[in-house]
Formats: structure tokens, C-alpha cells, sequence
């Protein structure tokens, strides 16, 4: 970690945050959170200007994970690319299959069959629940709490066994095939995720019962991190980390997708923006897709899994934006067709990148000891970040 | 067995004393000069006042040699290790040194019938030291304690205002 | 006794103690180690160390050579002496602390007049190991972070000393062996009498030994590095050591002071066993240990590896063993049996108040450093002063006005400091003003 006392031009700081014309003033310093660091989930690089105790602003470097996912994809027919996309957010693999399928299903023209609609629902709410685990017991883990992330991981232990039960993949699932599905859902399925589906109520009660009164964990997460709703919408954050500014906007109801519009289900929202609020959207979000995943399961229409589409894909020249509500956030591909098998250009909206533009903003003003909680509770992957 | 202990407490005491002079190092000179206060404790826990010996610990070594060391340790003194301090004055200071250690030897020598250097006398069969001392204080010199006390408070908040920021 | 002089006599059985509680400390705090580790793994739902040893029995001692063996780095601007003292100061002031704990009615190197005071002095010693040892890193964030872990350290100390005053002045002594007496004269545990100021004890010395949720200058997701960074291989494991040899004198402090010391519990039913002269409740200790020793027996067999077996075998066999001599004891002269089963009750108290300490540090996320020291000077500090005040305030009146029952004072005192306590803790207002920072760029 460097501690670099200099005059602000020479740092190169780039970042946001006043330098009072060209020099540091007498108590600031930059402090470097460096790529490796227990905390930054990732390799994410953070600098931040420090008055003392206090962040006065701050500069997210990143690019640590880059891959060239996009430029690979203009190399890729439309079903080689479908295993890239898993890679980038690897923790919610499903959700990002799920988008560019159907991104592409629309640049066809063609839609899935109804029964694999309603799989996709199950497998992507699943995948959300797993998601969010992952994001508590890690959060829970910055700030302290040493307990919540195994008994996450438990949980999460048990979505993915259906994952691979389902596809052979627990992490990089490669779920979904364009049209449709390749697998049929495998003899208890239905058994499997109704178990799952009621036991998790207990099992968020008991992750309720270790975090949302403690008064510690209300100290450290209350008034850390707010974000308001203009501030928010003019970023163009998306996700929990919106709904918890207090802007009721989630995909799934806006612009319905795969089957969404058949359930019932709420969108959790709170009013603040802080540290706390978003934590307590996401345990709602999680209950939620329980719902969604139960009454899913009573109804998995019959039918064929895949559209009729032909082995070798050549959309139509054209282009098309689809978004989905992944875990994180709006998931957007943006794919420019030119009549090849190989797209133009595909490019990926990532949720974590765009939220993460909303880390200064959160960050200016808190404290050192805060910065933690904050990267945690805007749920970033680096993979999704730098792609 | 207790002249040994005492001539062990009282050689740690004088070895630590020239050591804490004699070092460049100030952070050496604090934790030699905490060994010599624990040295003193030492003998004055031999002398049976094991309530001095308690609080010589927990106020000199645990709380006033903390703020030396705290200070010392905030304050950048790179550049006072580096400054020629004493060659100029080492003629006087030895001088000053012999005409104060003739002045204690003088006063030693004249007293040395006076002074009483045998065993101790009855005095310690009496109430336990801390007692004694309780008894003393919030008894009969419960006024200049009370002021002590007001005196001690009176600067802490000092202390912290002058410290605060500006809010 | 007769080979040795007579001037001597005096100080072998205490340099005897001294000696078993030199050797035997270290190991018990690798052992605290190893129960921690076990317990953190049984409240995450997992197994902890199970490869070294029957059920990882054996890991501490690995642990131990392991870093005996590793490579002593020193940094190269690091103030060698002080980089080499501060370690040792620490463990020293740690295991100097138990010179006047007594584990026992005679198993105590030195009966001082003033033990209690005697043992929160070195406690305020030990600060210094975390001092230097952060100055001696050379590094800036190591220096900050003991500054910190010392202010800590500093603050909580000023609350546990009040809050010992309290018990103290129920026992009206400051020697550990006449504290231990008065609860038995009495016949109360002082917990029951002041339990705010246990609670109170309780918290602070959390918040000394630096654990969770106290422990904020030594994690490891924090930006600023603990004192201990630099610290590599036999230098850390003395630290590590330090840490929770000072876990052991702490709960013995509160052993002693409020939980009874060496006595047993309900120290006054004396029914006895079928008209002999042992005492039923003084049987407990021999049922634990076999109820242990069943245990491991059962377990035995079940190990998956030949070597497993036979090593838990012979834990059930020491189990067992330990239970024989815990009933043999009831017959031997007095000071023996006062001395073995003080000693059980002792340990088994200590052991009790550990634990709270690990349940506590897995369940509670951390406090960030500013809230921390707001806890302790706004909350506990000003309880402590006024359960001083009125625990004092009560025995004075009990004694003009006659009460007899101790646990009037303990309802009395109870009911005034739990209104004071919810009047401490009341929600205020965010004493932290989020600083107005421009738009900047």
C-alpha cells in the first residue's frame, strides 16, 4: 500500500474529488486499496483521497480482469459465443445466458417454446437466490460478521447440486442454447427445488435473526453509503441498489420476459439508499424469487424445449437491445447482425460496471472503515466490470 | 534474600538510568527509563509499601510513560536524531556533572551518622498499607485531595478542547 | 524440606508454581487456540481441524513447530531491539499477570495485599508490547494501527477498573484470596450481587484483549494493517500467545471477582452422599469427566484410522483417569481436596467465561473504531462511574440501616443501574456529521 504525499498532478489523480489548484492540502493523503486486497472482491484497484479519517474523493481503476470478451465475440458464430458470456458474471452464470439468448432469439425473430420459458424462470430465480447469498455472506463477512457466510454457502451448496444435476456446471453453466433449451429437466427436478423452496424460509429467517436487529450491524450499515434517487437514475444505476433509493423499476415487471408475466411476485423497495436498505431489498428480493420459483414448479407446461431454428444462425441484418433483470442489475446486450453467422458487434451492458460508477458518489464524505461496506454493497464482479 | 533482591532492583535501576542517557535512540531512552521506574517499584515493594509499588506501576510506567511514548512516537523526530546536539557543550556539562555529584556526596558525608541505614523498625505492623493510605487521604487531607483531583480534571478538559477540531 | 535453607524455604513452593504455570500456560493457550477453531467450525456448521490428531487434537503442536521453524524476517529499517522486545513484553506481562490469580485455596504464587491491583497494573503494561512493536515495524500503517489498538486498550481499561471497583467494594479487600473468601462468607457470587458490573466486565475486557467485536485494529479486511504485519514465524506465535494468555487472565479476574473463584456452585448445600462424608454436588467433577470419557470411548472406534483410535482411546483412558483422581481426592487430607477441586471449579469457570468470549466473536460483525470508542467513553464509562457510586451508596446503607439480605443490594443497585443504562444508550443523533465535500472535477 502506498502512501504517497505529493502534489496532486504528480499522482496522476485522475480521479474525482478536489485538488485545491495543484497541491494536496497539508492532511491529505492517497491511500491505494490495491488490485489484491481481501476486500475488493476481485481485482479492483481503488485510490482514495483521505482528509484524515475521511474519503474526499476517489478513483476506481479497473481492467484487471479484461478479456475482450466483445472483440472475441465478433470471432464467434452466435452458439460459440453462448459459454463466453457465462464468464463474466460468473457468480450469477444463468442470468447472462439467459439474457443473450433471448437477445438473440429476438435479433431471430423467433421466441422459445413455453416450456422452456418457464425452466429458464426457475433456473434464473434460483440463480438469483444463489447470487444473492454469495453477496450476504461476503458483505456480512467485510463487515465482520465471520458466521453468515457459511450458512449462505450452505444454501448456495444446494442450488448449485440442482445446477449440475440439471447441466453438469455448478459455476459456468452454459444453462440455456438459443431457442430454447438443450436438456430436458431431469427426473425430480420439481421434487428437488420444492425442497429447496421450503426449507429457504427458515433459512433467511436465521440469517434475519443474526443481522437485521443486531445493533452493530445497524451501526456499521445505517447512513453508510447513501445514494438518493436522482443521483442514482442520473448514473443509471440499476438494480437493488436503485430500488433501495426508492425508485420502484425492475425488468421483470416494466418489460416482462421469458415468463414472468404469468406469476405473481413484489418489487422490494426502500426509501434511504443506504448500506442497510440495499441489504434489506436483497433479503426481500431473495424471498421473492422463492415465490416466483414455487409457483413455477406447480405449472411447468409440456411441450418441446427447443424452437425451430436450424443449426446454422444467420439473423436476418439488423439490431436489437435486450435487457433482463439480472441479480446485480439491468443486463443488456446490444448485437448488431450483419446477415453472417458471426455478430458485428455484441455489446454488453454490465450492471457491476455501471454501478460501480456510483462508488464515488456513495464514498465521498464516509469514513476510511466504510469504504469496505460500500464496494460490498453495490455487489460488483470484476468479471462483469472488466469483461 | 532481600539484600540480594534489592541490590538486583537497585543495579537494574542505575543500569537502566545511565542507559536511558546514554542512548541516540529516544524510543530506546523511553523503555529504559520504564525499567528503571519498574526497578523503583520494585524496591518500594520491598520496603512494604505495596500500595506505592501498585500505583507507580499503573500511573508512571502504565499512564504517564504511555503519553511520553505516544508523543514520541507521533511526533516525526527524524530530524533531531540527525542534529549535532551536545559536542559543543560537553565541557560544561561535565563540569556541571562533577560540582552536582560533589554537592550530593558532601551532603551524604556530613549526614552519614544521621542517617538511618539499619533494620527497619515496627512501624509496618500496623493496617495494611492501602489502608493506611485510604485512611489518610479521604480523612484528614480530604481537601488538598479534592483539589488535586478538580486540578487533574481541569487540565484533561484542556486537553481536549484545545485538541478538537474546529466543529 | 530440610536440604534447603531456611531462608530459602519460603520461596520454593511459590518458584514451584511459578515454574507449572511457565510451562503450562503456553500450552493451555494453544489449546484455547484449538477450542476456538473447533468451536468457530461448530456454530459455521463445519468440522474445524480434524487431520492432525484425533479430531484435531494434535494441531496446536503442529502449529507450534510450524512457526518455530519458519524463516525470522526482521524489516530492514525495523529497530532490531525493539522489533526483538516488544513480542517478549507481551507475552511476559501476560503470563507475569498470573503471579497473583489463584487458582485454588493454596495454589497461588503470591497471596499480595493488593493481587487485584497488582494484576490491572500489568495488564496496563502490556500495552507497551503493542506500542512498540507497531513502532518497531517502520511502517506507517503498522504504527497507526498499534496507536489505535492502544487507545483501545487504554479506554476500556478505565472502564474495567471501575467496574472491578465495584465488586472490590462488596469484598472490602484487595487481595484475590480474601475476595474469593468474602463471596464464600457471604455466600453469594458477587455476579449475582452487581450484575451490571459483570456486564460491564464482561465488555471491557473484550474490548482489552482486542477480540470481536472489539477488534477492529487487527483485521484482516481492514485498509490499515494491524501491529502485528511484520511479525513472522516464533515472533507472531508470541504475540498470538500473548493474546490469549491475557484471554485466560482476564476471565480469571472475573472468575475470582464475580464468579466465586475456586468455589463450588451452590457452595453451601452440603447433603451428603449416603451417610459418608463426601458431598453430593462435590461428585459433579468425577461425573463429568466420565460422562467424557464414555465419550471418547464411543467415538473410538468410529475413527477411520487405526492411529485415531488408539490416540482417542487414550484420551477416554486420561478422561477416566482424571475422574478417578477427582473422587480419590474427596479422600485425602483437606488442603488436597480443597486444592484439586478449587482448582476444576476454577478452570471450569474460566473455561465457561471463554466461551461466552468465542460465541461472542462469531456472532457479532465488527465495530468500526470511532464507534467503538463512543461505546466506551459514552456508554460504559459513565455506567461504571455510576454503579460505583451506587453499589457504594447501597453498602453504606446497609450497613447504617441493617439490611441483611444480599440480594436487596443486588435488586436495588439492579434496578437503578438498568434505568441509568437504557438513559446511556439511548438513540441520539448521529454525532457524525457527514462532511460537505464538493462536487470536485
Amino acid at each position: 500500500m502506498n502512501d504517497t504525499r505529493t502534489n496532486g498532478r504528480e499522482s496522476g489523480w485522475r480521479g474525482r474529488g478536489e485538488v485545491s489548484s495543484t497541491v494536496l492540502g497539508a492532511d491529505e493523503i492517497i491511500l491505494n486499496m490495491g488490485p489484491q486486497h481481501p476486500s475488493t472482491h476481485g481485482v479492483l484497484r481503488v485510490k482514495l483521497k483521505l482528509d484524515g479519517e475521511r474519503v474526499v474523493g476517489s478513483e476506481c481503476v479497473i481492467g484487471y480482469l479484461h478479456r475482450g470478451v466483445e472483440k472475441i465475440a465478433e470471432h464467434r458464430s452466435y452458439q460459440q459465443f453462448a459459454p463466453y458470456v457465462d464468464r463474466m458474471d460468473y457468480v450469477a452464470a444463468v442470468s447472462n445466458g439467459l439474457g443473450y439468448c433471448e437477445a438473440v432469439e429476438k435479433l431471430l425473430g423467433t421466441e422459445a417454446p413455453p416450456r422452456a420459458r418457464v425452466v429458464r424462470t426457475i433456473l434464473t430465480e434460483l440463480q438469483r437466490i444463489a447470487s444473492h447469498l454469495l453477496w450476504l455472506g461476503t458483505h456480512a463477512l467485510d463487515i465482520g460478521a465471520l458466521t453468515p457466510v457459511f450458512y449462505c454457502f450452505r444454501e448456495r451448496e444446494e442450488i448449485l447440486k440442482i445446477l449440475e444435476k440439471y447441466c453438469g456446471a455448478r459455476l459456468t453453466t452454459h444453462a440455456f442454447r438459443i431457442g430454447g433449451l438443450q436438456y430436458e429437466t431431469y427426473d425430480g427436478f420439481e421434487q428437488d427445488v420444492k425442497r429447496f423452496c421450503e426449507d429457504f424460509d427458515k433459512k433467511v429467517n436465521e440469517y434475519e435473526t443474526l443481522l437485521t436487529e443486531n445493533r452493530i450491524w445497524v451501526g456499521r450499515t445505517k447512513g453508510v453509503g447513501i445514494l438518493s434517487a436522482e443521483d442514482a437514475i442520473a448514473l443509471g444505476v440499476t438494480g437493488p441498489v436503485l430500488r433501495a433509493s426508492g425508485m420502484k423499476w425492475d425488468i421483470r415487471k416494466a418489460m416482462p420476459y421469458a415468463a414472468y408475466d404469468q406469476y405473481e411476485f413484489e418489487i422490494p423497495t426502500r426509501q434511504t439508499g443506504d448500506t442497510y436498505d440495499r441489504y434489506v431489498v436483497r433479503m426481500e428480493e431473495m424471498r421473492q424469487s422463492r415465490r416466483i420459483c414455487l409457483q413455477a414448479i406447480e405449472n411447468i407446461p409440456s411441450g418441446p424445449i427447443m424452437a425451430k431454428i436450424g443449426k446454422v444462425l444467420k439473423p436476418p441484418p439488423g439490431e436489437v437491445y435486450h435487457a433482463i433483470e439480472a441479480p446485480k442489475g439491468e443486463l443488456g446486450y446490444y448485437i448488431v447482425s450483419d446477415g453472417t453467422t458471426q455478430a458485428y458487434r455484441t455489446r454488453v451492458r454490465p450492471p457491476s460496471f455501471i454501478n460501480l460508477q456510483a462508488f464515488d458518489k456513495m464514498a465521498r464524505g464516509s469514513l476510511v472503515a466504510d469504504v469496505v461496506a460500500i464496494i460490498g454493497t453495490i455487489d460488483i464482479v470484476l468479471g462483469e466490470v472488466d469483461r | 534474600m532481600d539484600s540480594v533482591l534489592f541490590y538486583f532492583f537497585s543495579a537494574l535501576a542505575i543500569a537502566s538510568a545511565v542507559l536511558m542517557v546514554t542512548r541516540r535512540n529516544i524510543v530506546h531512552s523511553a523503555v529504559f527509563l520504564i525499567t528503571a521506574l519498574l526497578a523503583t517499584a520494585g524496591i518500594f515493594l520491598q520496603l512494604q509499601a505495596e500500595f506505592l509499588f501498585v500505583v507507580q506501576i499503573i500511573l508512571y510506567v502504565g499512564g504517564i510513560m504511555v503519553l511520553f511514548v505516544f508523543v514520541i512516537m507521533l511526533v516525526n523526530l527524524d530530524l533531531s536524531l540527525h542534529l549535532m546536539q551536545f559536542n559543543r557543550m560537553k565541557f560544561v556539562s561535565t563540569i556541571l556533572a562533577a560540582v552536582l555529584a560533589g554537592q550530593l556526596f558532601t551532603a551524604f558525608w556530613i549526614t552519614r551518622n544521621s542517617l538511618n541505614l539499619g533494620p527497619r523498625g515496627e512501624a509496618m505492623a500496623q493496617p495494611h498499607n492501602t489502608e493506611s493510605i485510604a485512611q489518610a487521604l479521604f480523612q484528614n487531607y480530604m481537601l488538598p485531595f479534592e483539589i488535586a483531583s478538580i486540578l487533574l480534571l481541569v487540565a484533561m478538559i484542556g486537553a481536549v478542547v484545545m485538541a478538537k477540531r474546529k466543529v | 524440606m530440610n536440604f534447603i535453607p531456611a531462608s530459602l524455604r519460603d520461596y520454593v513452593l511459590p518458584v514451584l508454581y511459578g515454574i507449572v504455570i511457565v510451562a503450562l500456560l503456553p500450552l493451555l493457550a494453544g489449546y484455547i487456540v484449538l477450542l476456538e477453531r473447533k468451536v468457530m467450525a461448530d456454530m459455521q456448521a463445519r468440522l474445524g481441524p480434524m487431520r492432525v490428531g484425533p479430531h484435531g487434537l494434535l494441531q496446536p503442536i503442529a502449529d507450534a513447530l510450524k512457526l518455530l521453524i519458519k524463516e525470522d524476517i526482521i524489516p530492514q529499517k525495523a529497530d532490531r531491539f525493539l522489533f526483538w522486545c516488544a513480542p517478549v513484553l507481551s507475552v511476559t506481562m501476560a503470563l507475569l499477570a498470573y503471579a497473583a490469580i489463584p487458582f485454588g485455596p493454596v495454589f497461588q504464587i503470591a497471596d499480595l495485599n493488593v493481587g487485584l491491583l497488582f494484576i490491572l497494573a500489568i495488564s496496563s503494561l502490556g500495552i507497551y508490547g503493542i506500542v512498540l512493536g507497531g513502532w518497531a515495524s517502520n511502517s506507517h500503517y503498522s504504527l497507526l494501527g498499534a496507536l489505535r489498538s492502544a487507545a483501545q486498550l487504554v479506554s476500556y481499561e478505565t472502564a474495567a477498573g471501575l467496574a472491578v471497583v465495584s465488586g472490590l467494594m462488596l469484598a472490602g479487600s484487595l487481595s484475590m484470596k480474601d475476595i474469593v473468601q468474602a463471596q464464600s462468607d457471604q455466600g453469594v457470587w458477587f455476579a449475582f450481587v452487581v450484575p451490571v458490573g459483570f456486564f460491564i466486565y464482561l465488555v471491557a475486557s473484550i474490548a482489552e484483549t482486542n477480540r470481536a467485536p472489539f477488534d477492529l485494529p487487527e483485521a484482516e479486511s481492514e485498509l490499515v494493517a494491524g501491529y502485528m504485519t511484520e511479525y513472522s514465524g516464533f515472533r507472531w506465535a508470541l504475540y498470538f500467545l500473548g493474546e490469549y494468555a491475557n484471554m485466560v487472565v482476564v476471565a480469571s479476574i472475573a472468575t475470582t471477582l464475580f464468579l466465586g473463584g475456586w468455589l463450588r456452585p451452590f457452595a453451601r448445600y452440603q447433603d451428603h452422599l449416603f451417610g459418608t462424608s463426601i458431598e453430593l454436588l462435590d461428585l459433579l467433577p468425577t461425573l463429568l469427566f466420565l460422562g467424557a470419557g464414555v465419550y471418547c470411548f464411543w467415538l473410538a472406534p468410529r475413527q477411520p484410522v487405526q492411529i485415531q483410535k488408539i490416540v482417542m482411546a487414550l484420551v477416554g483412558g486420561l478422561c477416566v483417569a482424571l475422574a478417578l483422581g477427582m473422587t480419590g481426592a474427596l479422600f485425602a487430607p483437606d488442603t488436597v481436596r480443597t486444592g484439586i477441586h478449587g482448582a476444576f471449579w476454577f478452570l471450569a469457570k474460566v473455561f465457561v467465561y471463554i466461551y461466552a468470549f468465542l460465541w461472542i466473536r462469531f456472532t457479532f460483525p465488527r465495530y468500526r473504531f470511532d464507534q467503538l470508542m463512543r461505546l466506551g467513553w459514552r456508554f460504559l464509562i459513565p455506567l461504571a462511574l455510576v454503579n460505583v457510586i451506587v453499589v457504594g451508596a447501597t453498602i453504606v446503607l446497609q450497613q447504617n440501616w441493617d439490611w441483611r439480605h444480599p440480594m436487596l443490594t443486588a435488586i436495588v443497585t439492579t434496578a437503578i443501574m438498568l434505568c441509568v443504562a437504557a438513559f446511556l444508550a439511548r438513540d441520539r443523533a448521529p454525532e457524525v456529521e457527514p462532511l460537505e465535500v464538493g462536487e470536485g472535477d
